[in-house]
């Protein structure tokens, strides 16, 4: 997004630290199971340290602990949620309440905007804002989309075709179009966004619905675990023949579950979820659902479009072949004579190719006695003529399919060369396509246009291969050139001579065999692909129809974006898996500062009343409260400290799942194991320097 | 260790390792329906069972159904079973005139037996009748093997099949499963037992003149039979001159056979594998040991070939036999040290029979509780702390080392679905197991397949060690009494059904809190893994690709057994710490309760 959108960090956070005061409102606290515990725990200490003789330094600290724990995952959310509150409320100010210029029996009515009705027309012009998404059903205009997109240049919308869609609260910079409203106020593309903004993250998708339940679930266990302790402790005290050793009282036992339990990535799914959608809203596109992101990641093929996607979008003159004994700077002066007037980008390629290779200067087009032929359907050819100034035609260039040529040669009595058969052969087979020069009756040479693939494109797919996301590319040309594109950009399969009822069966044919497609469109056409697909990605400059079909929107209309949108989805499930797998690894070195602080005197063998079990205290920490303290304090820091990562996201790397699985684990996993330990460990030296803890 | 043991062990894991594709890829050929060599024999008999019971072998059962089939067929098992016992007195075969068995233990019995877990409250030879032992007993050992390898089918055939409604027939795989691999198998067993010396007839016991008459002291009874206390209130002691003995006999061979190979574990007499008639010589007891681990690895590969990922399958073998491996190391270097206790000898023979040693013994602990078999040639109790600890340990993961047949595998395998969901994550693709997503039906199941055991092992214990039904059954003061507490309940929860010893549990209060954890450690899993298998079948399946989270390289391997540890640990490390593991810490310091 650009930075109309952006807010600071300073402004998301203090927002943040209010948001996660109001989110302590226990009706917030329910949605999540995890927190709920840590919220019930805090209010438990909290009345406990009023009862008789228990309003200790330790029980304060534990209960201020227990409630910074909850607060810290209230701010995690808080933060994830900021920016997406600051976009909808900027989208929300661009709603307009202007008139609307109602068409009603071709005369204009002036009314206001927000009573515009579906189906009726309207008509804007310079200046005016548009009031409500629509068709343009009659005129073209340059519109200002800024409002929506971010993108102050001007975009380009006409009646007819896959541009039609206007949108309301943009406004028109030139120009007069009459625009059919499609949807009215309440149910606008704006509004639509706003509810994407904030909806999204309302629902649980269902990947964070599943891991909820496993969160929950060993939570459910480690309550087990800690409830049935006093249990097992006070059967060994009283065969030790000690009482009140062990140290069962209620907050230690609370800071134990808390302390267990997943709150790490308990407190930071939600805010993981949200910032994954935010990740995607930062780069222009919005998503209907989290799930659609969640699915993104799980894409296994995309449907790509040659054009736009895979190449630039022309083809470039790259070479000229000429006949035998034709001198090549004749063909390509030639080549640049009929493309003078040719101002297609093609043409103009050719016209470039022809001066940048051979020196020849562009020339102006008042050559004396000249006139140009325009490609038409039935030539299938164009090019120039020279006169003889007295309406006689001296000479005829020509440029064109080689069989419209062979045919035009033919007729004036020439012969079509064998080399240039075999050169126009050739490059159709390289994916290429041949423009054949004639100069009257006798051919020149051919012209290979050819389609230039995007830069670094190829590397990109190769990432995907490993990713193990395959591409398939649809293209209408013929199989010969599809495949040939198809090789030099290294997508893995392609359609050619593809109909837009071919990218929906092949959609169904992958789904059928188990796999999520992803794809990008724009056109009506597209509409039902873009339905069927797993992710549907419609460019805003589409038809109304393809927006509402897709499950999000790009509103920069970059068809490169899918894969974007793949890595962002990925990187989503990366983050959670991580941020599981490190909460849980946490425990261990959480036990170690525990336990023998709970049952470290049991059995006491020595003078200073330390037991066996006090060896499993090898962090060394200095005191039973310091260590349960350190524990705790650890637990609820390490949620603010991994709040970035949340929202960030995990470092993406496009690399085979195995590999992805051994990095990742090393760092979580065994990261998760050891930096709890280190960190406990200074806590503890901390706490005992400044008094906090005996 | 000596040589000897070297090479022992050398032989056991060689064979385990080296017959575990032979017999694995018969059991997939059996299960696929395939020929097999013996099929001539067997077909015909197949089909006289389908005729006889009434099956359609071909029709084909939902989750919920094969469920029912499970549940229903156990429970009619149970009732019968019961029914056996209690009238045992008015049957015949019962040369010593054993008296019916009361309903507590014999439904204690009934749903060990019938649970695949033969925790046995009772001594074979003291309260058993030849008839209740073989038509009952016996029977139950191979049924309960065979619904076990039905479950861990149906899983199979739920990760195998796509857009599926149905996980086959549950009345097909026990009849094929008895058929083709129970029968067969423990007919070559017994007979190499019985070859050893394990017995095999209907006889009287023997009585025995004892060459050394034996003098002890015990409690005096009153005419009534009532125990006498003397006024001080401690019991009036009387001496009692023992100068007989009587020589249990009965058809042992036959049932031990299939009490290793169905990982059932229940002796035919009570001391189990450490009487001389039920493990003669170290040749059977080695045969034992591999009889406990054979079907249940000969099943991962099995697994491996039936899902066609053989790799996948070899990834979970080696898990497991990490698995065993350590828990065998760390057992055997704790009964190598010196123990102050027992003025610091090494070896400690106290508790292990003569015939075996201390290696074989420690190795058969350790196969014994990570299979579900829990036959015992030992008493674990008397192991060293921490080399009890490992059997223990071994019970409290679930008994998935190997496992019992079929529980072990779909134990392990909710372990691997745990592990998948966790971890999968990171590679960028939400969960997904050989092909099928793991979604919250799937991981809410697979939790609750692992918490079942988990909770009842530590709210069983909980209550037993702080009520005085429970206390009352220590034979034991101090941790080790909470170890024997832990142990009778990871067995129950988990089907394993061998003791620590030291435990009573004939009573009221043990006989009916563990038969529960018995039948909800058993049902309440199957439920949870038919579950799984059911929406797993309706699952489309997704092609692997590069991107998909690899299940057959070394790094899946890491993972699950780091996971499996891990989880295991945070269930059970405190508990622990308050039993085997303060014990160590005590004994050390010559300290004993």
């Amino acid at each position: 997004m650009s930075t109309k959108f952006a807010v600071s960090y300073s402004t998301l956070a203090r927002q943040a630290v209010v948001d996660s005061f109001k989110k302590l409102n226990p009706r917030d606290q329910v949605k999540n199971l995890v927190m709920l515990v840590v919220y019930a725990g805090a209010i438990i200490t909290t009345v406990f340290l009023f009862l008789p003789h228990q309003f200790t330094s330790f029980n304060l600290q534990i209960c201020l602990w227990l409630w910074f724990t909850s607060l810290f995952a209230n701010f995690a959310e808080a933060m994830a949620e900021g920016r997406g509150k600051a976009h909808a409320n900027a989208l929300r100010s661009m709603r307009t309440n202007s008139q609307a210029r109602k068409l009603v029996n071709g005369q204009e009515v002036s009314v206001p905007g927000s009573e515009i009705k579906t189906g009726e027309l309207f008509v804007c012009e310079t200046g005016n804002t548009i009031p409500a998404d629509g068709e343009i059903v009659e005129g073209i205009a340059t519109v200002d989309e800024s409002a929506i997109t971010g993108e102050s240049a001007p975009v380009v919308r006409e009646s007819g075709g896959d541009r039609s869609a206007v949108t309301g609260g943009t406004r028109v910079l030139s120009d007069r179009i009459v625009v059919r409203v499609t949807a009215e106020a309440g149910n606008s593309f704006l509004d639509r966004m706003i509810g994407m903004i904030e909806g999204a993250r309302r629902q649980k998708t269902p990947n964070e619905i599943a891991l909820n339940i496993l969160l929950v679930s060993l939570t459910a266990l480690f309550i087990l675990v800690v409830v049935t302790l006093p249990a097992f402790a006070k059967y060994n005290e009283a065969a030790a023949g000690q009482s009140g050793v062990v140290l069962t009282s209620v907050p230690v036992l609370l800071a134990l579950i808390v302390c267990l339990i997943p709150t790490t990535i308990g407190g930071l799914l939600s805010a993981i979820g949200i910032a994954g959608i935010d990740r995607l809203m930062r780069r222009n596109v919005l998503a209907t659902s989290g799930r659609a992101v969640e699915a993104a990641g799980d894409v296994d093929v995309l449907l790509l479009d040659k054009t736009g996607t895979i190449t630039i979008g022309n083809r470039m003159a790259t070479e000229f072949v000429p006949a035998n004994g034709v001198a090549i700077n004749d063909l390509a002066d030639a080549a640049q004579l009929a493309s003078l007037a040719d101002e297609t980008p093609e043409g103009r390629s050719i016209a470039v190719l022809a001066k940048e290779k051979y020196g020849l200067r562009g020339r102006e087009m008042a050559e004396p006695h000249a006139s140009f032929v325009p490609f038409t359907a039935q030539t299938r050819m164009s090019g120039i003529d020279f006169g003889d100034g007295a309406g006689g035609v001296t000479r005829r260039i020509r440029k064109g399919a080689a069989e419209s040529i062979r045919v035009h040669v033919e007729q004036a009595g020439g012969t079509f060369p064998q080399n240039v058969a075999d050169a126009v052969d050739t490059i159709a087979r390289s994916g290429g396509t041949p423009l054949v020069v004639t100069d009257n009756q006798n051919v020149l040479g051919v012209i290979h246009l050819k389609d230039i693939v995007k830069g670094g494109i190829k590397e990109r797919f190769a990432q995907l291969r490993k990713m193990g996301v395959r591409t398939v590319m649809i293209t209408g040309d013929n199989a010969l050139t599809a495949a040939a594109i198809a090789a030099e950009a290294g997508v893995d399969d392609f359609i050619a001579q593809a109909k837009p009822e071919d990218k929906l069966a092949r959609i169904r044919a992958e789904q059928s065999g188990g796999r999520l497609i992803a794809m990008i469109g724009d056109g009506t056409n597209d509409a039902p692909a873009l339905a069927q697909a797993d992710v549907g990605v419609a460019m805003n400059t589409g038809t109304q129809a393809a927006r509402e079909a897709g499950n999000m929107v790009d509103l920069d209309s970059n068809p490169t974006k899918l894969i974007e949108v793949v890595e962002i989805g990925k990187q989503l499930l990366m983050t959670r898996g991580a941020l599981t797998t490190f909460s849980i690894a946490n425990d261990v070195s959480k036990y170690f500062a525990i336990l023998p602080a709970m049952f470290g005197m049991l059995y006491a063998v020595t003078a200073a009343g330390h037991g066996p079990l006090d060896k499993l205290n090898i962090m060394r920490l200095h005191s039973p409260e310091s260590a349960i303290l350190s524990a705790v304090v650890f637990n609820a820091l390490i949620i603010v400290a991994l709040i970035p990562l949340a929202l960030k996201g995990v470092k993406y790397q496009p690399l085979g799942a195995a590999v992805i699985l051994r990095r990742n684990m090393f760092v979580y996993g065994l990261g998760g194991i050891i930096i709890p330990f280190i960190c406990i460990k200074l806590i503890d030296l901390l706490l005992v320097a400044v008094h906090l803890a005996p | 260790m000596n040589v000897n043991d070297w090479v022992q062990i050398g032989l056991y894991f060689g064979l385990l390792i080296g017959l575990t594709p032979l017999l694995g890829g018969y059991l997939a050929r059996v299960f696929q329906g395939e020929r097999t060599l013996l099929s001539p024999v067997l077909a015909p008999v197949e089909a006289l069972v389908y005729r006889l019971g009434g099956t359609a072998p071909d029709e084909e059962m939902s989750w919920q159904r094969y469920f029912r089939a499970v549940l229903v067929f156990n429970v009619l098992g149970i009732v019968s079973l019961m029914a056996l016992q209690m009238t045992q007195g008015h049957l015949p075969l019962n040369p010593q005139q054993f008296p019916n068995v009361p309903w507590v233990l014999a439904l204690n019995t009934a749903v060990s037996f019938i649970t695949n877990t033969n925790w046995q409250a009772y001594a074979g030879e003291s309260t058993m009748s030849y008839f209740t032992q073989m038509t009952g007993l016996a029977v139950h050992n191979f049924l309960s093997a065979a619904s076990g390898i039905g479950v861990l089918l149906a899983v199979t055939r739920g990760l195998k099949r796509a857009a599926a409604k149905t996980l086959g027939n549950f009345w097909v795989d026990i009849t094929r499963c008895t058929l083709y691999v129970m029968l067969p198998l423990s007919v070559v067993l017994a007979l190499a037992l019985a070859s050893q010396g394990v017995v095999q007839n209907f006889k009287a016991y023997l009585p025995a003149a004892l060459v050394e008459p034996q003098t002890t002291q015990v409690q005096k009874m009153d005419d009534k039979g009532n125990p006498v206390n003397g006024p001080d209130g401690k019991p009036v002691m009387v001496d009692q001159t023992v100068d007989t003995q009587s020589i249990p006999e009965g058809p042992a061979a036959s049932q031990i056979a299939i009490k290793h190979l169905g990982t059932n574990g229940g002796g035919f007499f009570g001391q189990n594998s450490a009487h001389p008639f039920e493990n003669p010589t170290p040749l059977t007891n080695f045969l034992e040991m591999l009889g406990m681990v054979l079907i249940p690895a000969g099943l991962v590969y099995m697994f491996g070939c039936m899902v066609g990922d053989k790799r996948h399958a070899w990834c979970l073998f080696a898990v497991m036999l990490v698995l065993l491996l350590g828990e065998f190391g760390v057992a055997m270097w704790a009964e190598s040290q010196p123990n102050p206790v027992t003025a610091n000898v090494v070896p400690q023979m106290e508790g292990k029979e003569q015939r075996f040693g201390v290696m074989n013994s420690v190795l058969f602990a350790c196969a014994t509780t990570g299979t579900s078999c829990g036959a015992v040639n030992a008493m674990h109790d008397s192991f060293q702390p921490l080399a009890g600890l490992m059997p223990l340990w071994n019970l409290m993961l679930g008994c998935i080392v190997f496992g019992g047949v079929g529980a072990g595998l779909y134990g392990i395998l909710m372990h691997v679905l745990i592990v998948v969901f966790i971890a999968g994550l990171m590679v960028g693709r939400t969960p997904e197991y050989l092909g099928k997503k793991i979604q919250a039906w799937e991981a809410a199941w697979a939790v609750v397949a692992i918490l079942v055991p988990n909770s009842l092992i530590l709210l069983g214990s909980a209550w037993a060690c702080s009520s005085t039904a429970g206390l009352a059954g220590l034979g034991n003061a101090g941790p080790h009494g909470l170890s024997e507490i832990f142990y009778g309940y990871a067995s129950a929860a988990n089907n394993n059904g061998s003791a620590f010893a030291g435990l009573s549990p004939n009573s009221n209060f043990y006989n009916l809190t563990l038969g529960a954890a018995m039948f909800l450690g058993r049902f309440g899993v199957i439920f949870a893994v038919l579950a799984i298998a059911g929406s797993m079948a309706a699952k489309k399946t997704v092609p692997a690709s590069a991107g998909t989270f690899p299940v057959n390289g070394p790094t899946f391997a890491v993972v699950l057994l780091g996971i499996i540890i891990i989880v295991g640990a945070l269930t059970f490390f405190p508990a622990l710490c308050l039993g085997p593991i303060v014990e160590h810490g005590l004994m050390v310091l010559g300290r004993t309760f």
